[in-house]
C-alpha cells in the first residue's frame, strides 16, 4: 500500500486503536487535517486552546487508562502545550503529541511559526521524536505509543515537518506490529526471594501501614492491591493521586495522608512500624520533614520506576516492576507466611487508629448565612452517590473534593496533583466525558481556576458535552489566602478576585446553563435540579464562605505527628 | 555527605538530540559536569560518552538510575566502582622566547609529551595521561604564558576482560 506520510500518520492512530484526537489546526499540519477529514474512524475534538487540548487527551487518559492523542501545529501550537505536557509528565499520563514542524529545508531559519519543540518539551515529555524522514514515520508511531503506555507511562511528543506529509508523496506503508527498543525494557516482575522477604517483613509487623498512589491506578492493580489489604486486615492510605486506588468507605480506609490528609493517616504512618509504599513517590506534600519520616518503620517500595526508589527516602527494600504482577506475586507469597502475623498485635493497633480516627479530624462547623465548601462536596457526594467522575482544579476545592468525595473506584478522580495546574479541570472534564458519554461527570473548581481554561466552554456546545461545573466561588485564590493569612500575616497580596465575571451569564453566553446557589436552605435542592439536567452542561455557581481554610494541614517542613486540626476542633496544636 | 568525583561511562543512541536530553538531566537535576565527552564508537548507532561529576553516594546512586531511565541511553556504568583506566588529552599553545626553549623541551620529555607545531614565537604540545599527570604539567611550566588551552576531559575504560555493552 502507498500512502502519503499524512496517510502514514492517520493510519498509525487507526492501527493503535485511537478512537479521539484532541487539536487545533494551524499551517504546518494542514495536510495531516486534510487526510484526517477523510477518515471517518477518528473523531476529531476541537478544543479553542491547545492547552485544552494537552489536558483533555489527559483527563480521558486518565479516565479510561488509553493514551490521550494531541495534534497540534508548530510554533505557537505546540508552546501552549507545553503545560498540559508536564502535567502529564508529573503525573505519569500517557499522551501522544504530534506537532507539525516547518518544512526541513526551513527548520533552523526562524521561519514563521516554527519553535524548536523537541528542545521544549524534552524535558516534560518521557520521550520525544523529531521524525527526519517519510520512512520512519510508521516506526516512530509504533515507538511512541509502546513508550508512552509501558512501564511508567508518560507523555511522548512526536514532531514532524511538514513537507514530510506532503499528500504528493507516497511511499510504501507497513505498521510495525512490535518494535523493539534496545534501551528501552521496563521491568515486569522482581525477584521471588525479594517478594518473600517483604511478605515476610510484612506479616512481622506489629503497627503495619500500607500508602499507595497513582502507580496502583496506572497499573491497573486496585483489585490486586483490594486483596491483599483485606487478607491483611491493615490499614491503608492514598495520596492525593492514588484516591480511588482503595475503596474509600471500606473500615480499613484512613483516608488521605500528607499535608491535608487526615489525622489518623498522618499519625499511623508517623507510629508504624512496617511501611509498604505501592506506586508512590514520596512527594514532599506526603512526606512532609524528610528527616522525620515514619521514624520507626521499615520501608519496602514497589514502584515500576527504578528511579523512584530511595530517591526521598531511603528503603529498607525495593520491588521494581508492575504493580500489578508485584502485588499479585506478593499476596500469594502472604498466605505463605499469613500465620505469623500477630492479631493481638494488629488488634491493639487498629483500637489505637480508632482513637486517632474518633478525633474526626474533617468535622466543620455549618452555617446557616454561608454555604460552606465541605457541604457542597459532601452533597454532591450524595447526589451523586459516589458514581461521578470528578475533575479539578488546584486549590482549596481540589484539597476539599480529595477529602469529602469518598472515591470507591478508581481513575475516578482526576486532577493535577503532581504539577498543581490551575486550568486543568474543566478540559480534564472534556475527555472524562468524551471517554464515558454515560456517566456523570463533574468538574470541582473555583472561580480563579476556572477562568484559566474558561474557552472550552465553547468546545462543550459544539460536541454537546453535559458537563457539570461545580464553583466554589469565595472570591479569593483560596489556597493562596490561607498560606498568606496563615504565614504573612493576614497581608492578602494579590489573592483577591476582584472583578470576576457574572458567571451564570457568562455560562449562557456559551450555550449553557447557569445556576448561582448562595443559600445554604438551597443547596441540596438547587444542587440536585443541577444534576438532573442530563443534557445540557449547567454551570453551578455556589457563593462559599469566603475565609474557611482547609484542615488538617501539615505546615510545609514539618512531621506527619505535627498537625494543626480545623478551629472546631478542641485541641488546635498538636505536638 | 562529602562530594566524591564520579566518572561515568555511557552508551548512547547516535540519534538527533542525545547529548542535550543527558546534558539537560544535570542541569534540571541539579548535578554538575566537570567534563564531559562524546564521539563515536566501533558500533555507528551508538556513541560513548564519559562525565566526570562532583557528588555524594546518595545522589550518584540516582543520578546512574535517572540516566539509564532515558531512552536515548543504552547501558551506563560507573567506573568509579572497579579498576579502570582513564586517559586525558591536553593541547597546550605557549608562547615562549629563545631563553625558554630548552627548559621547557626538558619539560616535554619529563612527561613524555611531544612538541607538535612550532613557530618562531610559540610552542604547541600535546600531553595524554591521566588528568593528574595533565595537571602537574601545567602547573611545572611555571611563568611560560599560555596562549591557548584545549582538553579532551577524561576518557575512561574498565581493566579486565569485560567490556560496556549494548544491552
Amino acid at each position: 500500500m502507498k500512502l502519503s506520510g499524512s496517510e502514514i500518520i492517520i493510519q498509525a492512530l487507526k492501527k493503535e486503536g485511537v478512537e479521539y484526537i484532541f487539536g487545533y489546526p494551524g499551517g504546518a499540519v494542514l495536510h495531516i487535517y486534510d487526510a484526517l477529514f477523510k477518515e471517518k474512524n477518528i473523531k476529531h475534538v476541537l478544543v479553542r486552546h491547545e492547552q485544552g487540548a494537552t489536558h483533555a487527551a489527559d483527563g480521558y487518559a486518565r479516565a479510561c487508562g488509553r493514551p490521550g492523542v494531541v495534534l497540534v501545529t508548530s510554533g505557537p501550537g505546540i508552546t501552549n502545550c507545553v503545560t498540559g505536557m508536564a502535567t502529564a509528565h508529573m503525573d505519569s499520563i500517557p499522551m501522544i503529541v504530534i506537532s507539525g514542524q516547518v518544512s526541513r529545508q526551513y527548520v533552523g531559519s526562524d521561519a514563521f511559526q516554527e519553535a524548536d519543540a523537541t528542545g521544549i518539551t524534552r524535558p516534560i515529555t518521557k520521550h520525544n521524536f523529531l521524525i527526519d524522514k517519510r520512512e520512519s514515520i510508521a516506526e516512530v508511531f509504533k515507538k511512541a505509543f509502546e513508550i508512552a503506555t509501558t512501564g511508567r507511562p508518560g507523555p511522548v511528543l512526536i514532531d514532524i515537518p511538514k513537507d514530510l506529509t506532503d499528500p504528493n508523496i507516497k511511499i510504501d506503508f507497513k505498521y510495525p506490529s512490535k518494535v523493539k527498543i534496545r534501551s528501552y525494557k521496563p521491568k515486569k516482575n522482581d525477584k521471588q526471594e525479594k517478594i518473600d522477604q517483604a511478605a515476610k517483613i510484612l506479616c512481622s509487623a506489629k503497627k503495619p501501614m500500607i500508602y499507595t498512589g497513582g502507580g496502583i491506578i496506572l497499573g491497573n492493580a486496585h483489585k490486586h492491591l483490594y486483596k491483599m489489604v483485606k487478607k491483611l486486615n491493615y490499614p491503608i492510605t492514598n495520596t492525593l493521586m492514588g484516591l480511588g486506588g482503595f475503596p474509600a468507605t471500606d473500615a480499613q480506609f484512613l483516608g488521605m495522608l500528607g499535608m491535608h490528609g487526615t489525622y489518623e493517616a498522618n499519625m499511623a504512618m508517623h507510629d508504624c512500624d512496617v511501611l509498604l509504599a505501592v506506586g508512590a513517590r514520596f512527594d514532599d506534600r506526603v512526606t512532609g520533614d524528610t528527616s522525620k519520616f515514619c521514624p520507626n518503620a521499615k520501608i519496602i517500595h514497589i514502584d515500576v520506576d527504578p528511579s523512584s526508589i530511595s530517591k526521598i527516602i531511603e528503603v529498607d527494600l525495593s520491588l521494581v516492576g508492575e504493580t500489578s504482577l508485584i502485588l499479585k506475586s506478593l499476596s500469594k507469597a502472604i498466605e505463605l507466611h499469613s500465620k505469623k502475623i500477630s492479631k493481638t498485635a494488629i488488634k491493639k493497633w487498629w483500637k489505637q487508629i480508632e482513637k486517632w480516627r474518633d478525633k474526626k479530624c474533617l468535622k466543620y462547623k455549618k452555617s446557616k448565612t454561608i454555604i460552606k465548601p465541605q457541604e457542597v462536596i459532601e452533597t454532591l457526594y450524595d447526589i451523586t452517590k459516589g458514581n461521578a467522575f470528578v475533575t479539578s482544579d488546584v486549590g482549596q476545592h481540589q484539597m476539599w473534593a480529595a477529602q469529602y468525595y469518598k472515591f470507591d473506584k478508581p481513575n475516578r478522580w482526576i486532577n493535577s496533583g503532581g504539577l498543581g495546574t490551575m486550568g486543568f479541570g474543566l478540559p480534564a472534564a472534556m475527555g472524562a466525558k468524551l471517554a464515558f458519554p454515560k456517566s456523570e461527570v463533574v468538574c470541582v473548581t473555583g472561580e480563579a481556576s476556572i477562568l484559566m481554561c474558561i474557552q472550552e466552554l465553547a468546545t462543550c456546545l459544539q460536541y454537546m458535552l453535559p458537563i457539570k461545573i461545580v464553583n466554589l466561588n469565595n472570591r479569593y485564590m483560596g489556597m493562596v489566602r490561607q498560606w498568606q493569612e496563615f504565614f504573612y500575616e493576614g497581608r492578602y497580596a494579590m489573592s483577591y478576585m476582584e472583578a470576576l465575571p457574572d458567571f451564570c451569564k457568562l455560562s449562557s453566553s456559551f450555550g449553557h446553563v447557569g445556576i448561582q446557589i448562595d443559600k445554604p436552605s438551597e443547596l441540596r435542592t438547587k444542587l440536585n435540579e443541577a444534576m438532573k439536567i442530563k443534557n445540557r452542561l449547567v454551570f453551578i455557581d455556589v457563593i462559599t464562605d469566603q475565609e474557611e481554610n482547609v484542615y488538617p494541614m501539615i505546615k510545609s517542613g514539618k512531621a506527619h505527628n505535627e498537625m494543626h486540626l480545623s478551629p472546631t476542633n478542641e485541641d488546635t496544636e498538636l505536638a | 555527605m562529602d562530594e566524591k568525583r564520579y566518572i561515568l561511562s555511557l552508551l548512547v543512541e547516535n540519534e538527533f538530540g542525545s547529548l542535550s536530553r543527558i546534558s539537560g538531566l544535570f542541569s534540571a537535576r541539579g548535578y554538575n559536569i566537570h567534563c564531559l565527552n562524546v564521539a563515536p564508537t566501533d558500533d555507528e548507532s551508538i556513541s560513548r560518552m564519559t562525565i566526570v561529576t562532583m557528588c555524594n553516594e546518595q545522589k550518584i546512586n540516582q543520578l546512574m538510575r535517572q540516566l539509564d531511565k532515558l531512552v536515548d541511553v543504552v547501558n551506563v556504568q560507573d567506573l568509579t566502582q572497579e579498576t579502570h583506566i582513564e586517559r586525558e588529552m591536553l593541547l597546550l599553545k605557549l608562547k615562549c622566547n629563545k631563553n625558554q626553549r630548552e627548559e621547557l623541551k626538558r619539560l616535554v620529555d619529563i612527561f613524555r609529551a611531544r612538541i607538535i607545531d612550532v613557530t618562531d614565537a610559540t610552542y604547541t604540545i600535546e600531553l595524554t595521561g591521566a588528568t593528574e599527570k595533565i595537571l602537574a604539567f601545567i602547573n611545572s611550566i611555571g611563568k611560560i604564558r599560555i596562549v591557548e588551552m584545549v582538553r579532551s576531559g577524561a576518557l575512561g575504560i574498565s581493566r579486565g576482560n569485560q567490556g560496556l555493552e549494548a544491552k
